[in-house]
């Protein structure tokens, strides 16, 4: 039951993740003066949507591994929170 | 401050939260992780707030559009960011059979919500939409 929780929140998660790097894509098509910096920031938000889906995948993939499943590991907490930190940094750069 | 540096440590040399202490019941442990899932949800919803503000309300002037997008980006960054701060504190806790660690961040962040979500009624009612 609890890794069957764990792996919703992930999904969840990730779900979270779709839009904020839709909204993100959006903005850089629709924010940028010049086109080729449209395509390059969408995709950035694209690239740094696929890291969060391989963080994600990989934890759920080992949650649904073993009847006790290891701790979550300290790396990918990291590099999940700084996927949010990186749209939030373009962000910066595009509201600017 | 010297919390914070232990702390630091920690996010980048992952293996040392397993060296101290012993292995929390797993459940503890995937419940920790809920939590951190919770409040990056949380950020990811802040940052596309931000990206909301300045897509979806054109209408406002330049200097409180980007203000208000600008304060959600960083809110969400802060937020992603003590979110592994958090996770990793409280795992270590768990492992030495400690407190769980208290934290003001969640009263301070009510507020700074509250006080964007006051100034957007006050931009609303004073028209000051350029």
């Amino acid at each position: 039951m609890q890794p069957e929780r764990t792996r919703l929140a992930w999904r969840r998660t990730t779900l979270s993740c779709t839009v904020a790097a839709v909204l993100a894509a959006r903005q850089a098509v629709h924010g940028g003066d010049a086109e080729t910096a449209g395509v390059l920031g969408a995709g950035l938000s694209l690239l740094v949507w696929v890291a969060f889906l391989v963080v994600a995948q990989r934890r759920i993939a080992a949650l649904g591994r073993r009847a006790r499943p290891d701790p979550l590991a300290a790396r990918a907490a990291l590099a999940a929170a700084l996927c949010t930190v990186a749209l939030a940094g373009f962000g910066v750069a595009v509201v600017w | 401050m010297a919390d914070l540096g232990r702390s630091l440590r920690l996010w980048f040399s992952p293996q040392r939260v397993r060296e101290e202490g012993e292995t929390p019941d797993y459940r503890f442990s995937l419940a920790n992780e809920r939590t951190f899932l919770a409040w990056l949800r949380t950020g990811l919803a802040l940052v596309g707030g931000g990206f909301a503000v300045d897509q979806f309300l054109p209408d406002l002037r330049w200097g409180v559009r980007v203000g208000m997008a600008l304060v959600l980006l960083a809110a969400g960054a802060l937020c992603a960011l003590r979110a592994v701060n958090h996770w990793v504190r409280c795992e270590r806790a768990m492992r030495l059979g400690e407190d769980l660690p208290v934290s003001r961040f969640p009263a301070v962040l009510g507020l700074a919500v509250g006080v964007v979500a006051a100034a957007m009624v006050l931009v609303v009612l004073f028209g000051w939409t350029g």
